[in-house]
């Protein structure tokens, strides 16, 4: 765990062009073999051409994209049955643009409130003292691995008899349940390399322990803030079960629940229809690995320790 | 829709601002106490929501779970180690623990061993050209199941001989001049099963790659140079200096993937709804809780798969005890 962690810590507190700065490459100075370079490059076009294929075949009309290959494009002479209409009538007809706003609805308060709930706690377990407290917050991190469905059965009984089953809270209240752990973990281990100093001497000005949260170290915290914020927001967006065993297909169905049951869980749903909701799910994952790419991978790896 | 999408920010403005008003009331609260107790009851009244939230959606739930594995199809009445039984003389149930098994010794390996390759590529190139291909090998990262789903479908699309394929792995083999295949139904060697982890890897090998690269990375130069001035090679430089060096993080990203492929449910439920012979136990989980509603099978397979978890999630925990030692 030591190397997932370290990305959150170390690698906020100093930027990142002294870490480049500490190893000059004296040795490797001269260019990569030539080898090196085309093995690069076969490693890039596997990871891209799927991708292509797919982004291509969303643009090409229903006849084209279901007789015949995507990489007919690449003769001009083809290049006359593009269309956007696919994305057209996946927003519409396969209630995709419905979708689109059911998991904003999901994904943005099932990021905010654990982020809420997590940055008091952890706040608590770094800088008050009590009884109790590191028993507390090793039964917390123990639980990190513990996967989302052990929870599933029992919920789902009760949300039946609550009568809360496929609204939105429902799952709100899941992702919140199960993004504390990993929440607390992170914060925890980011406010305890701030210096203690600041603590004790805005006590000493007496400030409270409110003041002291809310003006000094939740801003000092952003990096680790965002990073979370970013793999929750990210996680929930992209969860296909949990969506399907609390919310299921339906009016409130999120963009995973949609696309599955709507387009690639039916028959004769050509493959135009079917790129073309793929694209939808990927574009908001994708703009915020491009615009966030620092915070993102930094989230992505900490966060890869969720259960 | 203008109503829907009214209505959807009004829920979320509530959600949010609900849980802001329970900290302004648990503040306020422990400001009317006593200076003395206001101290020692705060940090409590901080953790509270926290704890709640765990102990009502993890612990609690968790602990039921466990009972329901005892209990009937509707979890009206204890059956005893019936679930557990019934499921493991099953051949159904034995297939899906072998295929589970096919994942969980494949993919995490693969992945560790392609995300070392990329990661030590990539490391000798200008910090350009490593920062494309790392950004290329890592956007998949990004992206859920179902979306990657629609990309690697396109790729095994099968189209009956005779017909110009749509899936390009078809389109190969045809022009080799091989019969198209149905590729997800293939049962043989489990091949279909590693149809689905080359997907896997497809997106889960950038977070392996970029984990390792940055312990390359972390490798003192110095001991590097010694071993050139020593007349290493490139290989033996690799081989007895970098990577025992990196050897935790390797680990890390092991066992971080094996957590994962253990649960596994979406690459598998997106792309064959577990038929052929490509079920795993998260979506036989699911299968038993809505297509056969059976509670105390679905519960079983939890425990059972919690049960396996148990040992990684003890070494998961030591390696952050022994971080938080050297603190």
């Amino acid at each position: 765990m030591t190397s997932t962690v370290q990305p959150t810590g170390t690698a906020a507190t100093e930027p990142k062009v002294t870490r480049r700065a500490r190893r000059p490459r004296t040795a490797e100075a001269a260019p990569a073999h030539w080898t090196v370079k085309a093995a690069v490059i076969v490693i890039c076009f596997f990871w891209i051409v799927p991708a292509l294929g797919t982004v291509v075949t969303s643009f090409r009309n229903e006849i084209d994209a279901n007789n015949s290959g995507w990489w007919t494009v690449l003769n001009p002479a083809n290049w006359g049955g593009f269309t956007l209409s696919n994305y057209h009538d996946a927003i519409v007809n396969a209630q995709l643009g419905q979708a689109f706003i059911n998991s904003l609805a999901i994904a943005l308060p099932a990021t905010f409130i654990p982020l809420l709930i997590a940055s008091f706690a952890a706040y608590a377990f770094t800088f008050m003292h009590f009884p109790g407290r590191n028993v507390m917050f090793l039964v917390i991190v123990s639980l990190l691995v513990v996967p989302n469905f052990a929870a599933m059965v029992p919920l789902l009984q009760l949300y039946g008899r609550l009568g809360i089953g496929g609204t939105f809270p429902s799952v709100w209240l899941f992702h919140i349940g199960f993004g504390m752990s990993l929440a607390i973990f992170l914060l925890r281990n980011y406010m305890a390399t701030l210096p203690l100093s600041i603590v004790e001497s805005a006590s000493i000005d007496g400030a409270s322990h409110y003041q002291t949260f809310y003006r000094l170290i939740l801003p000092m915290s952003t990096p680790v803030l965002a990073a979370f914020a970013i793999f929750q927001f990210l996680w929930v967006w992209n969860d296909l079960l949990v969506a399907l065993v609390f919310i299921g297909p339906g009016e409130n169905a999120p963009l995973t629940v949609a696309v599955k049951n709507n387009l690639i869980g039916q028959q004769g749903q050509g493959w135009n229809l079917v790129t073309a909701g793929g694209i939808l799910t990927m574009i908001l994952p994708i703009i915020v690995f491009l615009a966030m790419q620092r915070y993102f991978v930094r989230g992505l790896t900490a966060g890869s320790v969720k259960g | 829709m203008v109503i829907k999408i009214l209505n959807t920010i009004l829920t979320v403005v509530a959600g949010i601002g609900a849980a802001l008003v329970v900290y302004w009331i648990l503040n306020k609260l422990a400001e009317l106490l006593p200076r003395r107790w206001e101290h020692r009851v705060k940090p409590y009244l901080y953790i509270l929501p926290a704890v709640a939230a765990i102990c009502l959606y993890v612990l609690y739930p968790g602990i039921q779970t466990i009972v329901y594995s005892f209990a009937n199809a509707e979890s009206t009445q204890f059956v005893g180690l019936q679930n557990y039984t019934k499921l493991l003389s099953s051949d159904g149930f034995q297939q899906t623990l072998v295929t589970t098994l096919v994942w969980i010794i494949v993919a995490p390996l693969a992945a560790v061993l392609l995300g070392l390759l990329v990661a030590t590529l990539v490391d000798k190139l200008r910090p350009t050209g490593e920062k494309a291909a790392k950004t290329i090998v890592f956007f998949p990262m990004a992206i859920s199941a179902v979306g990657a789903g629609t990309v690697w479908l396109l790729i095994y699309a099968f189209v009956p001989a005779g017909q110009p394929q749509v899936g390009i792995q078809n389109a190969i083999v045809t022009a080799l001049g091989f019969d198209p295949v149905a590729w997800l139904t293939v049962r043989a060697f489990y091949l279909n099963t590693l149809f689905l982890i080359i997907m896997f890897l497809w997106s889960q090998v950038g977070f392996s790659m970029v984990l390792l690269s940055a312990a390359i990375k972390g490798v003192p130069t110095e001991t590097v140079e010694a071993g050139r001035v020593d007349g290493a090679s490139e290989r033996q430089i690799f081989r007895r200096i970098v990577f025992p060096q990196i050897m935790p993080t390797v680990v890390t990203v092991y066992v971080t993937v094996l957590i994962g492929v253990m649960k596994l449910f979406d690459v598998v439920y997106v792309m064959t709804n577990g038929n052929f012979n490509t079920n795993v136990l998260a979506t036989e989980f699911y299968n038993q809780l809505f297509t056969n509603f059976n509670n105390g099978y679905a519960a079983a397979i939890v425990v059972m798969l919690v049960i396996a978890v148990i040992p990684v999630m003890i070494f998961q925990v030591r390696q952050f005890r022994l971080e938080e030692a050297t603190r």
